[in-house]
């Protein structure tokens, strides 16, 4: 039931989803113009959380930029922290130790299961299924713990330092991320029981909230979207950064484009995550964790610059203007939600009230990422 | 009989139903949340008294002591007249229920009609409400409480319909009674004229579960669409009264379940058995509330279905197979029996 062809714009009346609404998250607001149950127009109202998080950039210095990072997409923070240390250790040239980009390698990766684990909870709550939300949590508590012990916080990370990390890990994280990997498996197998196989889930999902890869491309939509329309496309293979060379894994396609791609897809990304942590606790090294010499005052040299990660929710990205003061000249976030919801509008045309909100639910949308 | 004891005893079954539909009502919320809570690994209401006990007296405490709020430009009486016209029926239901052979308030011989009479009513409030609300949300809420309802009532009376057939009657005290005997004289069974006595089960089961608007079948209060449909609006008691309607409905459902296909208040074991052969409430309440578990039990287990998907289960595969099981049965009974 994708599309039906409408009789009148007349007959139409609108209806105000969101800000408060359960199904956006957060303070989202759509603006529906429907045909009954059929959505003749949606239009996403932005900005209700607008906290100018690019301007700030503009106004602090590069070092204290760094925590408003984890306060963008909040559920997979450390991978914006690492995109922002990355980008002004390419400004000024400094050379990381190995070991501190491995427990990069690892803390992102295990976040970034933490942040498919409440997507996976909110997307079957999306779709009135109340459980998997608490088993999820339930799994993300143990990474939430794991990280806890190492940065010092639960959810806005700011544990990536220029040239390094805070503070070194032990091994009873190490050791920790090794038990969560072995469990995780049996809970993925036990998710895909519960959820994947469940045929009222399987009727709302297939075939439904149609993303090809030209809508995609017309949007810049990256992520789950993009690699549930067929495209293999993921930064930490197309632009490899930091370790990630090293590691063995697969990015995960499916060619679908329906919201069954997007749920596989990530449910497989969740996979590879573990694939990668383990093969970086294997062959961590010994050694520093900081650079030896980073300067104290960040001042980059005069230039254009850019540098983009994988995040949690697809390519995130940030361009930075330099004039060679201490302060950013213009700072540009290329937030992957903000893409991402809009091809909401051009999605969504047609679609049934609680189809649409089941596509909505597949792209993972995080509210203050998108209004930064 | 005398006008007069007729009068009292009327009175105390009167009683005795609304005070039994609250405690069901309340306590059913309680057996909701710690279910819910075992299903996810929580833990539920326990601060209040021992295991939480308390929680039901202390939720309806809240909810009486709650402002009515009564929004702008909503429909005044309609509104009010909403909440009324959903619990009164279901408490009505109660009232034709056969608990055990002598417990029973009005033995008519319409029993199973007068049942799906007032329990049809329920649509009617639920779609005042929404409308009377002037929430746009509720609005759709009610239209699709409406078409749902339609959709379900049609399959569970022609299901009925083949229960009235094998047992003769529309009494629902003999309804059970011609399942007198061990657990194999059961109607769910394919040994008591209806060879189809399993299928005929389950339909009617899904049936009822749609009727009580519950999970996953909730499209009328669907939380991540539609807020909470048609009670969107409605707060303090008015809210209460329709919650309490819903539960009230949940075991008349599981009422009509065991007394229609699982043989009312006999025991599942020859009567030759001591003890356990004896037939008595024990044995009704024992299988109602074994139902209204599995019905706490898929509300947390499964995702809600869609409208469209929802009807076409009901159009496409409940109606035809109710229609085939109705004309099987007949022709059965009409040649074999």
């Amino acid at each position: 039931m994708s599309s039906v062809p409408f009789k009148d714009k007349l007959e139409t009346f609108e209806l105000n989803l969101g800000p408060q609404h359960p199904a956006t998250h957060g303070v989202l607001r759509v603006v529906l113009t429907m045909d009954g149950e059929y959505i003749y127009d949606a239009e996403p109202v932005i900005g209700y959380i607008h906290r100018m998080h690019e301007k700030m950039g503009e106004n602090r210095t590069w070092a204290q930029f760094l925590p408003n990072l984890g306060r963008l997409d909040y559920l997979s923070a450390l991978s914006y922290n690492l995109g922002y240390v990355q980008l002004v250790e390419k400004m000024m040239h400094i050379e990381v130790p190995e070991r501190a980009e491995y427990i990069r390698v690892i803390t992102t990766e295990i976040n970034r299961i933490a942040s498919h684990l409440v997507w996976l909870g909110a997307f079957v709550m999306d779709l009135g299924g109340f459980t998997p939300l608490l088993y999820a949590f339930d799994d993300r508590e143990e990474i939430l713990d794991l990280l806890e012990a190492v940065t010092g916080s639960r959810l806005t990370y700011c544990y990536f330092r220029f040239g390094g990390c805070y503070n070194d890990v032990d091994d009873d994280f190490l050791q920790g991320c090794l038990k969560f990997c072995k469990r995780f498996y049996n809970r993925i197998d036990m998710y895909h029981k519960l959820v994947t196989g469940n045929i009222i889930f399987r009727q709302r999902m297939e075939g439904i909230g149609p993303i090809d890869a030209d809508m995609c491309r017309r949007y810049g939509a990256t992520g789950a979207q993009l690699r549930g329309a067929g495209v293999n496309y993921d930064v930490r293979k197309n632009e490899p950064y930091s370790v990630y060379p090293e590691m063995d894994f697969d990015i995960p396609v499916y060619t679908e484009c329906d919201s069954m791609a997007r749920y596989m897809v990530r449910m497989d990304e969740m996979v590879q995550s573990l694939r990668i942590i383990e093969q970086a606790v294997a062959k961590i090294p010994e050694g520093p964790v900081k650079a030896a010499k980073v300067p104290k005052m960040i001042k980059p040299a005069p230039g254009d610059y850019y540098h983009a990660v994988e995040a949690g929710r697809g390519t995130f990205a940030i361009r930075a203007v330099s004039d060679g003061k201490n302060k950013a000249y213009r700072m540009k976030l290329r937030s992957p939600t903000y893409s991402n919801i809009s091809l909401f509008r051009e999605a969504s045309r047609g679609m049934l009230l609680s189809d649409a909100l089941a596509m909505m639910g597949s792209l993972d949308l995080v509210i203050p990422d998108i209004d930064r | 009989m005398d006008v007069g004891v007729n009068l009292i005893q009327l009175a105390i079954y009167l009683g005795g139903f609304i005070g039994f539909a609250a405690l069901n009502a309340a306590y059913l919320v309680w057996v909701e949340r710690k279910g819910a809570a075992r299903f996810q690994k929580r833990v539920g209401p326990k601060e209040t008294g021992p295991f939480g006990l308390l929680q039901p007296p202390v939720d309806g405490i809240k909810l009486m002591t709650k402002q009515i709020n009564i929004p702008e430009g909503v429909d005044k009486p309609l509104f009010i007249l909403a909440p009324i016209i959903s619990m009164v029926p279901a408490i009505m239901c109660f009232v034709t229920v056969p608990y055990s052979n002598s417990i029973v308030a009005r033995d008519i011989n319409i029993g199973l009609l007068l049942i799906f009479a007032f329990a049809s009513v329920n649509i009617l409030a639920l779609m005042l409400a929404g409308w009377s609300s002037k929430n746009k949300y509720a609005v759709m809420s009610s239209a699709r409480v409406v078409s749902q309802n339609i959709a379900y009532e049609i399959p569970m009376l022609v299901i009925a319909i083949t229960i009235v057939m094998i047992s003769g009657s529309l009494n629902l005290r003999e309804i059970v009674d011609v399942q007198a005997g061990a657990f194999w004289n059961w109607n769910w069974l394919p040994f008591n004229g209806n060879f189809l006595g399993p299928i005929t089960f389950i339909l009617f089961y899904i049936c009822s579960l749609a009727e009580t608007n519950r999970a996953p079948f909730d499209l009328g209060e669907c939380e991540s669409e539609l807020v909470a449909g048609f009670h969107t609006e409605y707060g303090g008691m008015g809210f209460g009264l329709f919650f309490m309607a819903e539960y009230a409905n949940i075991v008349i459902g599981a009422s009509l379940v065991t007394i229609l296909f699982l043989g009312g208040w006999y025991s599942p074991l020859p009567e030759s058995i001591p003890f356990l052969g004896a037939s008595g409430i024990w044995w009704f309440f024992a299988k109602m509330y074994f139902l209204i578990w599995t019905v706490v039990w898929i509300r947390w287990t499964f995702p809600r279905m869609t409208v469209w998907g929802l009807l076409n289960l009901s159009w496409k595969i409940l109606i035809p197979f109710s229609l085939f099981n109705l004309l099987a049965s007949a022709g059965l009974l009409k040649f074999l029996g």
